[in-house]
C-alpha cells in the first residue's frame, strides 16, 4: 500500500471566457483553460520540457493585457479571454510570421498529417500566406541517426531543452541573434561530430519536420528486391507496443500479430523476434552478474542494451566502462546468431543473409555501424529501421494493417518469453534478470515473478532483493539522461552502492524511444505516453506469453545445448560480447 | 537656468580615480546619513523626490526599492545597469568615468535600503577601457570599509563586483542581464515571475540604472526639496541627456526637466551644424520616437513627450537636419534591431525579418501597397505580442514617423490615389 500525502493546496478562482474555474495555485492559464474546456493553441510549450514563452501563439487577454498563457500563473479574480477578435487576429498573424520563415512543403514532408504547425494553420483557419518567405536551407545529414533540416525549424527550442535538460547531453543550442537566430548543433558542427548520443528524443519532441531519423527504408526495399539475398527481419519488444498508433489504434494496443503479418507481406523471408535475443541476453548477462558477484568482479554491473546510454557513458563517464556488461545488445546478439547458427542450420552463406532490425530507437542505427559489432568480418546487423519507418513501408505497400489477421513469428528465433517482452519498458531488463538469477541461485522455479519495485516511470528506482537467505542484492533502474547522470555521479563518488544497474537513455525506456511514433503535444498534455505503452508489454508478459522467464525459453535452451554450450562460453564470447571506446 | 549641476555636481571637481579626493569633496556623506537615519527615512526621502527610473521604463524609484525590500530571501542582489546599449546614449559612461565613487555609494545605499548584501555593476563590454578603473575604485572602497563587512562600523554588509557585459543591446533588459551573468546567452525570460522576485540565480534582484543610483546619492545629500526645485510637478528634478547628430556641440548635459527640445538644441548643443535647418529628432534611443522640427517647442518632460507619443527613454536625443532623409534614418534604426534583437520570440524575430524586406524595397524603390499593408500588421504584432520591451517599443519610431509624416509610407500610386479622392 502506498501512503498518500495530504497536502492542503490553495485554490484560485478565475473566469475564462465567462466560465468560472477553480484551480490550484500555480496552475498556468493554459492549464486552467483546459479545465474549462478550451484548448489554447501552443507551439513552443511542451509539458515538462519547454516553458519558454517564445512563440507567443498562446496569447490571451488576462485582465485586459495580452499575455502568453503557457507561462502565466493564474491569480485570484483574474479575467481571461481567449477568443476575442484581437486574439484570433494575433494568432493568425503570428502563425503567418512563422510560416514566412518556414519551408512549407507539406505533401513531401516527413510530418505531413502529424505536424503541430500544419494542424494549427488548419485549426486557426489561416487561409493565406501573408509574408515574404525566407528560410535557411541547411541540412545536417551526416549523423547515421538524426537528420536536421533547418528549413523546417521554427526555433521553438524544445529540442534544445530536451537535449540539455532531459538528456543532459547538450549538443543543441541557439546561435546568432535577431532574424538570423537559429537552433543548431553547438560549435557549428554536425551532430555526427559531437557527443550526440543519437537517442532521437529531439525528434519525437519536435513539433514540425525539422528533425527526423535517417531514413533507411530504401535500403530495405533494395534488399527485399534482391533475389540473391535471404532477408530476415527482427523486431524489438517496444515496436509492437506502439506501431498501432501509426494506424490510428489507441495508445497501448499491442499489435504483435498484425505486425508479423505485415512484415511477411512486405516480403521478408523470415520474421523473427528480437525478444529471443533478449532471452539470450539474460542468460549471458545473468551469468556475467553471478560471475562478478562470486569472483570479486567489478561491481556494479551496468546493462549495455541501450546504445544511447553506451555512447553517453563513453563520452561522459569513461571511468565506468569496466562496469558495463560486455554483452552486445539484443539487436546485435540476434544478428550475430542469425549469421552463424541460423546460417549453419539452414545451409546459408552468411554473406547472403541481410539482417534488418525494426527498433523503437534511432541510436540503433548508429549501433549497427559500430566497428566492433561484427564477427570475422561479417556485420551483425545490416540495416536498422525505426517503428516509424516500418509504418511508412507498410503504408507505401498499401497493406491495410488494421484488417490483417494475426500471424505468429517464425519458429525458433521467434520464440520468446514474458521476460524478454518487458525489455521494452524501464525496469524490464532488471526484472527479467532477477527472474532468472533468482531461479538459478535458489535452484527453484519461483512462482512470484512480478517485481513491482523496479516498474513504473519514476526516474531512479532502487530496490533490495533477497534472492537467497544469504544473498541480498541491491539494484537500481534508471532512465533518461539527466537521471542517469545524477545516478552515475553518485556511483562514482561512492555515495551509492549497487550490485546491478539497468540503464536506458530514453525517459521511460524503449517504449518512448526516439524511433517511436510521434505523439501530438495535445495528447502529451493529458497522457503519460511511457506508462500507456508499457501497459501493452506488461499485458503480453502476464496474459499472453506462456513462459515468463528467459531460461525457460525452449529454443534458447536448445541453442545452448546444441551450439553455444553454455552462457559465457568462448563461442558465446566471440559472438555475443563486445568492447567499448573511451570517447572523452 | 539651462544646464545645471545637481547629479554632476562633482564632475571635474575631483580626481575621479581617487577615493581620498572623493572624500575631500564630501563623498560618502549620503552613505553616512543613510546609516544614521536608517532605510525608512531614506526611502521616504526618495519617495518625496518623485524620482523615476532613468533606465528607460521610468518606474518610480522609491516604489521599486520598497518592492525590492519586501522580497524575502537569504540572498538578494542589486545590479547596477551600466550596459548602456541604446544608440546615441553615453551618459552612464560619464557617470562611471567622472564619478564612479558616487555610483558605488548609490549601490551601497540601495543595498542597505533593500537588505541586499551583494551587488554587481554590469558594465557594457565596449567600456573595457574603464573596467580597470572601476575595479580599482571597488578595491579602494573595500580597503577603507566602504564595502565589505560592517560598513563604517554599521551592522550592514555589502559586497560589490564588476561584470563585463556580453556585448548585446538586449542584455540591458533585466532578465537578459541575469541570464548573461549566469553565463547563458542574453535572452529575456517571460514574466511573471519578475526580476525583482526571481532574477539572477533565480533570487530577488534589483536592477537599477547608473544614473538613478547617482541621483539617489544627490537626493539624500541635498534633500528631496532641492531636487524638486528643478523640473515640473510630474517630472521633478534633473536629467542627463546625451545629444548627438547634426549639432555643433554634441555631448552629455544635465538639464532640468521642462526645457524645450529647441532650447536644448540651440542653447546647450550650439544649434544645428553649418546653419542648416532642423528636420526631426529621435528621443530616447533606438526605440525612441521621432519628433518633427515643428514640434521642437515641446518641453522635455515625461508628460509632454507622452502627449506627443514619445518618452524620455534613455535620455538620448539624436538630431537630424534637412539633409537627412527620414526613411534612410528609419532604415538604420531597423538595421540596428536586425542586428541586436535577441531573436527569441516570434513577433520580434520574424517581424524584423519582414521589416528588413520592406525597407529594402523602400530603398530600391520597388515597394508596393501590399508591403505597407504588411508593415501595418508587423508593427501591430510586434508592439502587442513581443516578449520583452525591445520588440514592444521598437515600433515607436515607425509609429511616430507615420503620425508626423503621414505621407512617408505611401507609394507613388497610393499617394496619387489618395490625392484623387481629396
Ligand atoms: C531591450 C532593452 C534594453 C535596455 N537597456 C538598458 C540599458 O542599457 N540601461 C539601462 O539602465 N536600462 C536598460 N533597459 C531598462 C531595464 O530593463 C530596466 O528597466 C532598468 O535598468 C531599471 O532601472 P531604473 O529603474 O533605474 O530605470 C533596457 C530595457 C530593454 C527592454
Ligand atoms: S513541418 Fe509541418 S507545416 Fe512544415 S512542411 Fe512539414 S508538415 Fe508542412
Ligand atoms: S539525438 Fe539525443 S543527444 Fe542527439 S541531439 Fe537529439 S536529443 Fe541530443
Ligand atoms: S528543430 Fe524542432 S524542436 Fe528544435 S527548435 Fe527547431 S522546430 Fe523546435
Ligand atoms: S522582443 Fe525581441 S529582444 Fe525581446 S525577447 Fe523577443 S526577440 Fe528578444
Ligand atoms: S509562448 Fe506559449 S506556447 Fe509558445
Amino acid at each position: 500500500m502506498k501512503t498518500v500525502l495530504l497536502t492542503i493546496e490553495k485554490k484560485v478562482t478565475l473566469t475564462i471566457d465567462n466560465e468560472t474555474v477553480k484551480v490550484p495555485e500555480g496552475t498556468t492559464v493554459l492549464e486552467a483553460a483546459k479545465i474549462a474546456g478550451i484548448h489554447i493553441p501552443t507551439l513552443c510549450y511542451l509539458k515538462d520540457i519547454n516553458k519558454a514563452g517564445a512563440c507567443r501563439i498562446c496569447l490571451v487577454e488576462a485582465n485586459g493585457s495580452l499575455q502568453a498563457s503557457c507561462v502565466l500563473p493564474v491569480s485570484e479574480g483574474m479575467v481571461v479571454k481567449t477568443n476575442t477578435p484581437l486574439i484570433r487576429q494575433m494568432r493568425k498573424h503570428i502563425l503567418a510570421l512563422i510560416l514566412a520563415n518556414h519551408n512549407s512543403s507539406c505533401p513531401t514532408c516527413i510530418r505531413n498529417n502529424n505536424c503541430e504547425l500544419q494542424t494549427l494553420a488548419k485549426e486557426l483557419n489561416l487561409r493565406e500566406e501573408i509574408f515574404e518567405r525566407e528560410y535557411s536551407r541547411h541540412i545536417d545529414d551526416f549523423s547515421p541517426s538524426v537528420v536536421r533540416d533547418d528549413s523546417k525549424c521554427i526555433n521553438c527550442g524544445r529540442c534544445v531543452n530536451v537535449c540539455n535538460d532531459v538528456q543532459t547531453v547538450g549538443v543543441l543550442g541557439f546561435v546568432h541573434r535577431s532574424d538570423r537566430t537559429k537552433v543548431a548543433p553547438v560549435y557549428d558542427k554536425s551532430l555526427a561530430e559531437l557527443s550526440c548520443i543519437n537517442c532521437g528524443q529531439c525528434i519525437v519532441n519536435c513539433p514540425v519536420g525539422a528533425l527526423r531519423e535517417k531514413d533507411n527504408t530504401d535500403l530495405v526495399w533494395e534488399a527485399l528486391a534482391d533475389e540473391t539475398k535471404h532477408v530476415v527481419v527482427q523486431t524489438a519488444p517496444a515496436v509492437r507496443a506502439a506501431l498501432g498508433e501509426e494506424f490510428g489504434l489507441p495508445m497501448g494496443t499491442s499489435v504483435t500479430g498484425k505486425m508479423v503479418a505485415a512484415l511477411r507481406r512486405l516480403g521478408f523471408d523470415k520474421v523473427f523476434d528480437t525478444d529471443f535475443a533478449a532471452d539470450v541476453t539474460i542468460m549471458e548477462e545473468g551469468t556475467e552478474l553471478l560471475d562478478r558477484l562470486n569472483n570479486g568482479g567489478v561491481l556494479p554491473l551496468i546493462t549495455s542494451c541501450s546504445p544511447g546510454w553506451i555512447k553517453f557513458c563513453e563520452h561522459k563517464f569513461p571511468e565506468l566502462i569496466p562496469h558495463l556488461s560486455s554483452c552486445k545488445s539484443p539487436q546485435n546478439m540476434m544478428g550475430a546468431l542469425l549469421k552463424s547458427h541460423y546460417a549453419k542450420m539452414n545451409g546459408l552463406d552468411p554473406k547472403d543473409i541481410v539482417v534488418v532490425s525494426v527498433m523503437p530507437c534511432t541510436a540503433k542505427k548508429f549501433e549497427v555501424q559500430r566497428e566492433e559489432l561484427e564477427v570475422d568480418g561479417i556485420r551483425d546487423v545490416d540495416i536498422s529501421i525505426t517503428t516509424r519507418e516500418l509504418a511508412r513501408m507498410i503504408k507505401e505497400a498499401r497493406i491495410e494493417f488494421n484488417r490483417l489477421e494475426d500471424e505468429a513469428f517464425d519458429d525458433f528465433y521467434g520464440d520468446s518469453t514474458g521476460a524478454a517482452v518487458i525489455f521494452g519498458a524501464t525496469g524490464g531488463v532488471m526484472e527479467a534478470a532477477i527472474r532468472t538469477v533468482a531461479d538459478i541461485l535458489t535452484g527453484q522455479d519461483i512462482e512470484e515473478v512480478n517485481y513491482e519495485a523496479v516498474r513504473g516511470v519514476e526516474g531512479i528506482k532502487e530496490a533490495e532483493i533477497q534472492i537467497t537467505p544469504e544473498l541480498k542484492i541491491k539494484v537500481a533502474v534508471v532512465h533518461g539522461g539527466a537521471n542517469v547522470k545524477a545516478l552515475m555521479e553518485r556511483v562514482l563518488s561512492g555515495e551509492a552502492q549497487y550490485h546491478f544497474i539497468e540503464v536506458m537513455a530514453c525517459p521511460g525506456g524503449c517504449v518512448n524511444g526516439g524511433g517511436q511514433p510521434i505523439v501530438p503535444d495535445k495528447v502529451k498534455m493529458e497522457t503519460d505516453v511511457r506508462a500507456e505503452r508499457a501497459k501493452a508489454l506488461y499485458y503480453e508478459d502476464s496474459a499472453i506469453l506462456p513462459r515468463r522467464k528467459s531460461h525457460k525459453n525452449p529454443s534458447v535452451q536448445k541453442l545452448y545445448r546444441e551450439f553455444l554450450e553454455e552462457p559465457n562460453s568462448s563461442l558465446a564470447h566471440k559472438l555475443l560480447h563486445t568492447t567499448y571506446v573511451n570517447r572523452q | 537656468m539651462k544646464q545645471v549641476h545637481f547629479i554632476t555636481e562633482l564632475f571635474d571637481k575631483y580626481d575621479g580615480r581617487s577615493l581620498q579626493a572623493y572624500l575631500n569633496v564630501g563623498g560618502f556623506a549620503s552613505l553616512q546619513k543613510t546609516i544614521e537615519i536608517g532605510s525608512e527615512a531614506v526611502l521616504t526621502e526618495i519617495d518625496a523626490s518623485g524620482l523615476q527610473g532613468r533606465g528607460g521604463a521610468a518606474y518610480p524609484t522609491g516604489k521599486k526599492l520598497r518592492q525590492a525590500q519586501a522580497e524575502k530571501a537569504a540572498r538578494k542582489f542589486v545590479v547596477c545597469n551600466a550596459d548602456e546599449g541604446e544608440p546615441g546614449t553615453f551618459k552612464d559612461r560619464e557617470l562611471l568615468k567622472c564619478n564612479i565613487y558616487q555610483v558605488i555609494e548609490g549601490m551601497v545605499i540601495a543595498g542597505i535600503c533593500t537588505q541586499s548584501q551583494e551587488g554587481i555593476i554590469y558594465v557594457r563590454e565596449e567600456y573595457t577601457n574603464m573596467h580597470d578603473e572601476i575595479r580599482n575604485a571597488i578595491a579602494e572602497c573595500y580597503s577603507h570599509n566602504y564595502l565589505g563587512k560592517n560598513i563604517l562600523g554599521s551592522p550592514y554588509n555589502f559586497d560589490l563586483k564588476l561584470f563585463s557585459g556580453a556585448g548585446s543591446y538586449v542584455c540591458g533588459e533585466g532578465f537578459a542581464m541575469c541570464e548573461s551573468m549566469e553565463g547563458k546567452s542574453g535572452r529575456p525570460r517571460s514574466k511573471p515571475p519578475y526580476v525583482k522576485q526571481e532574477g539572477f540565480l533565480n533570487l530577488p534582484t534589483l536592477v537599477i540604472n547608473t544614473e538613478t543610483l547617482s541621483t539617489i546619492v544627490s537626493i539624500i545629500k541635498h534633500g528631496a526639496d532641492s531636487f524638486r526645485r528643478y523640473g515640473t510637478e510630474e517630472s521633478p528634478g534633473t536629467k542627463l541627456i546625451s545629444i548627438s547628430g547634426k549639432v555643433n556641440r554634441p555631448g552629455v548635459y544635465e538639464i532640468p526637466f521642462g526645457l524645450t527640445i529647441r532650447e536644448i538644441i540651440n542653447d546647450l548643443a550650439g544649434g544645428i551644424r553649418n546653419g542648416k535647418k532642423g528636420h526631426f529628432v529621435q528621443i530616447g534611443g533606438a526605440s525612441g520616437g521621432i519628433l518633427p522640427e515643428w514640434l521642437w517647442d515641446t518641453p522635455y518632460t515625461y508628460e509632454d513627450l507622452a502627449k506627443a507619443g514619445l518618452s524620455v527613454g534613455s535620455g538620448a536625443i539624436v538630431v537630424a537636419d534637412e539633409d537627412n532623409s527620414l526613411l534612410d534614418y528609419l532604415k538604420v534604426v531597423q538595421d540596428f534591431f536586425s542586428h541586436e534583437s535577441c531573436g527569441k520570440c516570434t513577433p520580434c524575430r520574424e517581424g524584423n525579418r519582414q521589416l528588413r524586406f520592406i525597407f529594402e524595397r523602400i530603398t530600391d524603390g520597388t515597394v508596393t501597397v501590399a508591403d505597407y499593408d504588411r508593415l501595418e500588421i508587423v508593427l501591430d504584432v510586434m508592439g502587442k505580442a513581443s516578449l520583452c520591451g525591445s520588440g514592444k517599443t521598437e515600433v515607436v519610431p515607425f509609429r511616430t514617423a507615420q503620425r508626423y509624416f503621414p505621407e512617408l509610407f505611401l507609394t507613388k500610386e497610393s499617394l496619387e490615389a489618395k490625392k484623387a479622392v481629396v
